[in-house]
């Protein structure tokens, strides 16, 4: 045929997934060749990774600009040490079930949430959250307010020897963020993820064109919720201990992974990852100078908000007309 | 012939301002009819009406012998319902090729090569081709408008709906869109087209409906209808065209 080819790959898009493999493996070798220290950050990076990923598909591309995910992560939290502490259940199994049970509970919470418009949907899921947190101080064999420790006896089913569990922590933590990076990324490239960037453009056009605005939203809102609940489960299974506070604060898991998804880049698959690595390095350069820590960072996402508002990934597309994922389609003619 | 569209006794209004007002008539399967009134008539609404992107406070609508009064905008959409923007709305992130595989993919069910081939027919077809791969958000406006029609199109619609399309086109540009929408036409598609630009409409349309304040007030073969007193008074002053 002479006519007009589609293709989606390009070579930044090849490099960068040669890159991306090789960048892999060394990443997995890591408890080879990394400090203690240095794992635990990394095992924390790829969690805020992951959040970072799941809030901008809910919020950059279906419109569900949730102030509330910590619901989720404090729930995936829960119910590891819950599962577990009373159902006798392994940690990974339990925290597999947590994300189950999450999607379940997602769908009449998404059924009330989604009466809400705007400001008001975000206000809501924040009140929901609250919700989530008032009712798990409630529960006394969890600790009640003051929280739980995970007890030794399960810790140690993830090994033995100390630096075989921080090992197996690490490989966790990476295999989830590599998880949902792959997830959003066939989701984006499928048929399903055309009519969800569509959504993030016009919903007005979209809807007109044939796509189901409401349940595209909902599947989003319960996919995004049950990985926020099993990488909420693999968070407290770093840190070994739960509170009510922790576990649902809104700073930590909401406000931080907003500041990421933002200032990276809103609405594209690149922008939670250039994000994350931003986010770190400026708490990394920072931790030491106390609350103008948070002061700085607010500086940088209004900065950022103003002068870039499509963030710093959208600076970049935009210059040189890049994609590392190859979502895109190019339609190629014979002289191209 | 039967009626594709059918619209009875449909009521809407914003506050005071009616926009539409006991409106009734019938669309035939493969007709072309063009809709005129003054601006804030009510066409738009119209539209937005038949399209459920809003919902009438009476009234039925049928289409393609279904009660569609209280379908969604994208299952009216699957049966067969397309229209473009007055405003664009471009898929502004997307390229132009992937604004018009949406239309192919969700519109009308297409899905892999065979939405990628017929997306690509339809931008052909519309002269959008060769900007296939720039971000929608960066297209004139005019480029945009024509965006719209490819969009509707490549949903395979059996009604397509064109909202003001022609206006700021120079008269070469025109006469290359009248015949686009006439070989679409050819190819069996109904049309209703609200249009200032008349004399486009006159090339392609079969019949006229004219609303002012959300009413109909006249309906009926184009040249009898544009030379009727009520059409006149309209628009006299308010359209060099006529
Ligand atoms: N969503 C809305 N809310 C409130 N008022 C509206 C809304 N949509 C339309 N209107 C009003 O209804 C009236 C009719 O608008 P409409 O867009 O249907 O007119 P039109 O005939 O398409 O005009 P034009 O020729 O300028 O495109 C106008 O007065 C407009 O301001
Ligand atoms: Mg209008």
């Amino acid at each position: 045929m002479s006519g007009p080819t589609v293709s989606r790959s390009t070579r930044a898009s090849r490099v960068a997934m040669i890159i991306g493999f090789v960048g892999l493996i060394v990443l997995i070798a890591a408890p080879w060749w990394a400090g203690r220290a240095d794992l635990r950050l990394m095992g924390e990076i790829y969690l805020y990774l992951s959040l970072a990923c799941l809030w901008n598909l809910m919020a950059g591309y279906a419109g569900l600009v949730s102030v509330g995910q910590q619901a989720y992560v404090g729930f995936g939290g829960y119910m590891l040490f819950a599962l577990s502490i009373f159902g006798g259940l392994n940690p990974v199994v339990a925290i597999l079930l947590g994300g189950v049970l999450a999607a379940i509970i997602s769908v009449p919470v998404a059924a009330l949430m989604f009466r809400l418009k705007g400001a008001y949907f975000a206000i809501g899921t924040w009140v929901m959250a609250e919700v989530f947190r008032l009712s798990f101080a409630q529960i006394q064999p969890l600790g009640g307010g003051s929280g739980t420790s995970l007890p030794v006896a399960i810790v140690k089913e993830l090994g033995a020897k100390k630096a075989a569990r921080e090992a197996t922590s690490y490989w966790l933590a990476l295999g989830a963020a590599v998880a949902v990076l792959l997830a959003v990324y066939l989701l984006l490239r499928s048929r399903r993820g055309l009519a969800l960037t569509a959504i993030r453009d016009s919903e007005v056009a979209a809807s007109g064109l044939g796509i189901d605005i409401w349940r595209t939203k909902l599947e989003v809102y319960v996919v995004t919720s049950a990985f926020t609940a099993i990488i909420g489960g693999l968070i407290f299974l770093q840190k070994l201990r739960i509170s009510p506070d922790a576990a649902f604060s809104v700073n930590d898991w909401t406000a931080f992974v907003i500041f990421i998804v933002v200032i990276g880049g809103i609405g594209t698959l690149e922008g939670p990852i250039i994000g994350t690595l931003l986010f770190f390095a400026l708490r990394e350069v920072l931790a030491d100078f106390g609350t103008i820590y948070l002061m700085v960072l607010g500086a940088v996402a209004i900065v950022v908000m103003l002068k870039a508002p499509k963030g710093v990934w959208g600076l970049i597309r935009e210059r040189f007309d890049l994609e590392l994922f190859p979502l895109s389609y190019r339609v190629r003619t014979k002289d191209d | 012939m039967s009626a594709l569209l059918s619209v009875s006794g449909l009521q809407k209004s914003f506050g005071a301002v009616v926009v539409a007002d006991a409106t009734s008539f019938d669309v035939a399967s493969g007709e072309a009819v063009g809709i005129l009134g003054p601006n804030g008539a009510g066409k738009t609404s119209l539209f937005n009406l038949i399209t459920g992107a809003l919902k009438p406070s009476g009234g039925r609508i049928t289409f393609d012998g279904a009660d569609i009064t209280a379908s969604s905008a994208a299952a009216r959409c699957k049966m067969g319902i397309a229209r473009s923007f007055q405003i664009p709305q471009p898929f502004g992130g997307m390229t132009v090729f992937e604004n018009a595989l949406v239309g192919a993919t969700q519109g009308a069910g297409l899905s892999g090569h065979e939405a990628e081939q017929y997306a690509m027919d339809v931008l052909d077809q519309t002269g959008l081709l060769a900007r296939a791969n720039t971000r929608a958000g960066t297209l004139t406006l005019l480029e945009r408008k024509r965006l719209e029609l490819t969009r509707a199109l490549a949903a395979k619609p059996k009604l397509l709906l064109l909202d003001e399309i022609a206006g700021g086109l120079t008269e070469a540009e025109c006469q290359s869109l009248i015949a686009t929408i006439k070989d679409i036409h050819a190819g069996g598609t109904t049309i209703i087209w609200i249009e200032h630009v008349v004399h486009a409409l006159m090339a392609v349309v079969e019949r006229l409906i004219v609303i002012d304040f959300g009413k109909k007030i006249a309906e009926g073969a184009p040249k009898p209808i544009m030379e009727s007193a009520e059409v006149k008074e309209i628009y006299l002053g308010v359209d060099p065209d006529v």
